[in-house]
């Protein structure tokens, strides 16, 4: 009998090993203290508490807002860029790309301050327009996370099936609305889900343009704060609970996609 | 023709709302204002703060320390990982896919408090052994130098480690001559995300760090609220700094891209 | 003695994967020193498995490999004095030409001076004196192929494994390479084992040729045996065109198939069920009244150095190879000499499955009732109050009943309305036979079937399986 001493599989065994230790089981810690109190005793009230306050609620809805308005904004301002860099034929094409990238190299915190010193500026007080500020710095900070996936899908087209789209009648209008647009869909979504969900947890952002108002991540900020293990832990599991939930959605319309797409 | 400047000024537009506040920043960092509006003199006197500010440096080279640290850790993982789960059975391969995504869709709040809550509460581990940050950012890093590198492993011929093997190489020899040459781009990108990652996170450094050391992000964060106005037009000059380093660094890889493919095209 | 001479030998070779499949089974195979031998088969076969297997990448289920009469079946493939050709050449991308094939010597830590020899010496082989210091994607596909046959031949294996080696380049350069091989074969004297699915290469290039078909050896033999002698219509119908035809034999030497009795040289029993295969270029069209049958021309095509002449008799389509032309709609004859008819003893094709009884003393199969009682097929049966006793009163358990079904190929009709068969499945074989095509349908329950059907259905067409329970025939075992 010959034995490999060295196998390729083995090489997963650190990682594995990483893995359930920094990952599962943090979740799994996290699950115990959302359901216990402070004396370690089984509880549920951390959940029903977090679901029957009015101010907890109301976090939760402030945090949907910022999130929603904030990934249309994104969208709607990446992707004509994104669409039109995609289709363009300039020769600079490299360099723009390269400009939507750099930003994310540099530290969000000192962008968010060269906007919050801009908007000072322009509005005297930065408290006057919590909402609109904090839309804005989330937009600013996130914009390049909405556009590179829709770049890349809307590249990745084949312009074929334009051509064909044009060929059998269709408007250019008609032929974005019924073939880029819906082929683009797994770019927006990939894009939405790097957006959205920084922005229901990104309470840096509203703590630096003065916005008091409380957003998911801000709660878990504060437990930390008053080293309430329990609570945090519960917002935390709310919060994995919303990626699930997000998670489960993308993947189902992404599948329903190329299921279209293998029927094209 | 009209259309086509519509196109430009779209992305002009977008361009300008990125750039904008970071280059305003820039020009004042080099003037005495300590308030956006009007100008006044030119000065220095930002970046000699900047750079002689003992807590400003210290927390410039802490947070790239940091970043080089856990991002090299998490390389060496994330790289492991790949190659051992693109070539072990389902279940294993599915399993390190699986918690290698949490990680990755998670936001960062829950992400640090929960190492943090294992660590530091669980297990008790001190904060100030450096310990459960770097593992933090060793957590957020890894999965996408992992991600990265998957793709390689998928692109690479496969036969090719087959063909090391008939040739006579070991399973190690041909793993270190032959597949991590072939997927080494994918584990410099994976490398230089990971760099990135550390560097721009708030998140897992507020609930893991020591109570003394600060990166860059929580120094702005708590500098921004109420602090000393040296200090805070220091940091548009480090704003202007790592801005400037960031350009620098995109001409050089840009260039060298170039040069690379030219030297194809010339053979 | 002759042991001596065997440097591969494979022994009961099986390699069944996780989910069951199996790519080859029971596979043995001796191979002689020096010789040319090609695994010829189409995609799917095993032929490379089984290469897997001899090079190491693989390792079998059941049996054993023995290279000069000792067991090699588990050594690791960087141990084995055995190497390969790649089918897509798997040459190392960020290595130049010189490293690639220094590579295996440096493995063995061979010096550096003799290594420089030994490449340059090599590049001559293969022609590609001064190419050292070249990148592989300066290359072209042929010149790609012949580093990598450098890069293996350079550590003077003691068998050379070429996988489908030819298949990514073009078919000018094929035919080169082909005779290049060939040639090499000669030079290098060393044992080349081939798999390719093109049988011309096949036949062109090998001492002797292994057929393989769903992890099976169909034959082995030199080219002219396989060509002239196939073991069955497998292989006549995969080796080179055939007419294919069922038949019967007569009486000796006298086999009638086509609608013809026709005289033959293979001494078959009398009442023997046949197969005949008679190939294109065999097949003689005379005056109609010369002919042993006859028919009218349907198809004509001109293929360059002769025509192919389809030509119809009865229900029988007989395809011939001819210098002369013929005119559609023509009437002529059809002769065929006796040593061009090769004739095989037609193998069984009843098919044969396992029947469930269901809760209500039906029987089922698939989910579904056939519509037969039980009392018919257990003789002397009767049933009372819902349980089934046999002739002297008592009661069958049924538990321990087995109820086979078996039916004739022709007997089994397919149909495009899925749900209307008693099973479903996707064609996985067709050969045509003269009168009708023989099909194998591999059902969503895994089994094949064999089924006769004069309509043509393409390969991997989902069809249903549409059975008389009429013309099933019911065993009974306990």
């Amino acid at each position: 009998m010959y034995k490999n001493i060295f196998s390729r599989k083995s090489l997963g065994i650190p990682y594995l090993l990483f893995l359930l230790l920094f990952v599962l089981l943090p979740l799994f810690v996290l699950i115990y203290y959302a359901f216990t109190n402070g004396q370690g005793e089984f509880t549920v009230l951390n959940l029903t508490g977090f679901f029957t306050d009015p101010n907890t609620l109301g976090t939760l809805c402030y945090s949907f807002g910022i999130a929603a308005v904030t990934t249309v904004v994104c969208l709607l301002l990446a992707y004509p860029a994104a669409y039109i860099l995609a289709i363009s034929k300039l020769p600079a094409k490299s360099i723009i790309i390269m400009l939507f990238v750099m930003p994310m190299w540099i530290n969000f915190s000192l962008r968010i301050t060269a906007l919050k010193e801009i908007l000072t500026w322009m509005e005297g007080r930065l408290a006057y327009h919590p909402f609109f500020n904090t839309v804005l710095g989330m937009s600013y900070d996130f914009l390049p996370f909405m556009i590179l996936p829709i770049y890349t899908t809307i590249s990745k087209l084949d312009g074929a099936l334009l051509e064909a789209a044009r060929d059998l009648g269709a408007g250019e209008l008609q032929a974005f609305l019924k073939v880029t647009l819906p082929l683009s869909l797994p770019g927006i979504l990939s894009g939405v889900s790097m957006v959205f969900l920084p922005a229901m947890t990104n309470y840096v952002v509203l703590d630096m343009l003065y916005n008091s108002t409380y957003i998911m991540g801000s709660l878990i900020g504060s437990y930390f704060a008053a080293y309430n293990w329990n609570g945090g832990s519960m917002i935390a599991l709310i919060l994995l609970g919303i990626v699930c939930l997000f998670t489960l959605m993308t993947r189902g319309i992404e599948e329903e996609n190329t299921r279209g797409g293998a029927l094209l | 023709m009209i259309k086509k400047a519509w196109k430009s000024i779209v992305i002009i537009l977008v361009l300008a709302f990125l750039y904008l506040p970071i280059l305003v920043l820039a020009v004042y960092s080099f003037t005495d204002a300590t308030n956006i509006g009007a100008i006044r003199g030119f000065s220095l006197h930002n970046y000699v703060t900047l750079f002689t500010t003992p807590e400003l440096v210290r927390m410039i080279l802490g947070t790239a320390l940091l970043a080089l640290v856990s991002a090299l850790l998490a390389t060496i993982l994330g790289t492991l990982g790949s190659i051992g789960a693109f070539y072990s059975g389902k279940g294993m391969a599915s399993a390190i896919n699986t918690m290698n995504q949490v990680p990755v869709v998670n936001a960062d709040v829950v992400t640090g408090f929960s190492i943090c809550i294992l660590l530091v509460v669980v297990f008790g581990v001190s904060k100030d052994t450096f310990l459960p940050l770097i593992i933090g950012h060793v957590t957020l890093c890894a999965p996408f130098v992992f991600l990265s590198v998957v793709p390689k492993l998928k692109q690479m011929d496969s036969s090719i480690y087959e063909a090391a093997l008939d040739l006579g190489a070991t399973p190690l020899t041909a793993l270190i001559k032959i597949v991590i040459p072939q997927i080494f781009p994918g584990i410099v990108s994976g490398f230089a995300l990971a760099v990135t990652l550390s560097l721009d996170d708030y998140f897992v450094a507020t609930y893991t760090k020591p109570a003394t050391f600060d990166t860059i992000s929580t120094y702005v964060v708590n500098a921004t609220k109420g602090a000393q106005t040296t200090i805070k037009t220091a940091l548009w000059a480090l704003s202007t700094v790592i801005f400037l380093l960031v350009v620098l660094f995109t001409v050089f890889m840009n260039i060298r891209a170039g040069k690379q493919s030219g030297e194809r095209q010339g053979v | 003695m002759e042991h001596m001479t065997n440097i591969i030998e494979l022994r009961h070779i099986t390699k069944t994967y996780e989910d069951g499949f199996s790519a080859v089974s029971d596979l043995n195979l001796e191979v002689k020193k020096g010789e040319f031998i090609t695994f010829l088969g189409p995609s799917g076969c095993g032929k490379t498995t089984t290469l897997r297997m001899i090079a190491g990448f693989d390792l079998p289920t059941e049996g054993e490999i023995l290279l000069n009469g000792k067991p090699i079946t588990e050594l690791p493939p960087n141990k084995r004095p055995i190497n390969t050709v790649f089918q897509r050449y798997a040459l190392f991308p960020h290595m130049n030409i010189y490293e690639n094939i220094a590579f295996g010597l440096r493995q063995k830590k061979t010096p550096e001076n003799v290594i420089a020899k030994k490449v340059k010496k090599v590049l001559e082989l293969v022609d590609l004196e001064g190419f050292e210091r070249r990148s592989i994607d300066t290359l072209s596909g042929g010149q790609q192929q012949r580093v990598a046959i450098a890069r293996a031949v350079v550590n003077e294996p003691q068998i050379l494994l070429l996988d489908e080696p030819l298949g990514a380049l073009d078919l000018k350069m094929r035919k080169e390479m082909q005779l290049e091989l060939k040639e090499m074969h000669r030079e290098l004297g060393i044992t080349f084992i081939y798999v390719t699915h093109d049988q011309e290469e096949a036949l062109t290039m090998s001492d002797k040729i292994v057929v393989m078909a769903e992890g099976k050896m169909q034959q082995i033999g030199s080219p002219e045996d396989i060509y002239n002698e196939p073991a069955n219509a497998f292989v006549a119908d995969f080796i080179g065109d055939s007419n294919i035809f069922n038949g019967i034999m007569t009486g000796k030497l006298k086999a009638r198939f086509c609608g013809g009795e026709f005289v033959c040289v293979d001494d078959v029993e009398e009442g023997t069920h046949i197969t005949a295969v008679v190939r294109p270029e065999d097949v003689i069209l005379t005056a109609p009244e010369k002919g042993r049958i006859r028919g009218i021309v349907t198809s004509v095509i001109f293929k360059g150095i002769h025509y192919e002449i389809t030509v119809e008799s009865g229900k029988n389509e007989i395809v011939a190879q001819s210098v002369n032309s013929a005119a559609v709609g023509e009437r002529v004859g059809v002769q065929v000499e006796p040593d061009n008819i090769h004739i095989m003893i037609a193998e069984d094709h009843t098919n044969i499955f396992a029947a469930e009884i269901n809760k209500n003393n039906e029987l089922e199969y698939n989910g579904t009732v056939l519509n037969v009682p039980l009392t018919r097929i257990i003789r002397g049966s009767r049933e009372e109050d819902g349980t089934l006793l046999d002739a002297s009163g008592s009661e069958i358990d049924l538990k321990k009943i087995r109820i086979k079904i078996s039916i004739k190929p022709q007997d089994i009709e397919l149909t495009d309305e899925q749900e209307e068969g008693l099973v479903q499945g996707c064609i996985s074989n067709l050969i045509y036979k003269g009168d009708h095509y023989s099909y194998v349908i591999h059902t969503d329950l895994e089994q094949d079937f064999v089924v006769d059907d004069e309509y043509l259905w393409n390969m991997d067409d989902q069809v249903g399986l549409l059975m008389p329970v009429e013309k099933m025939v019911f065993t009974v075992r306990k």
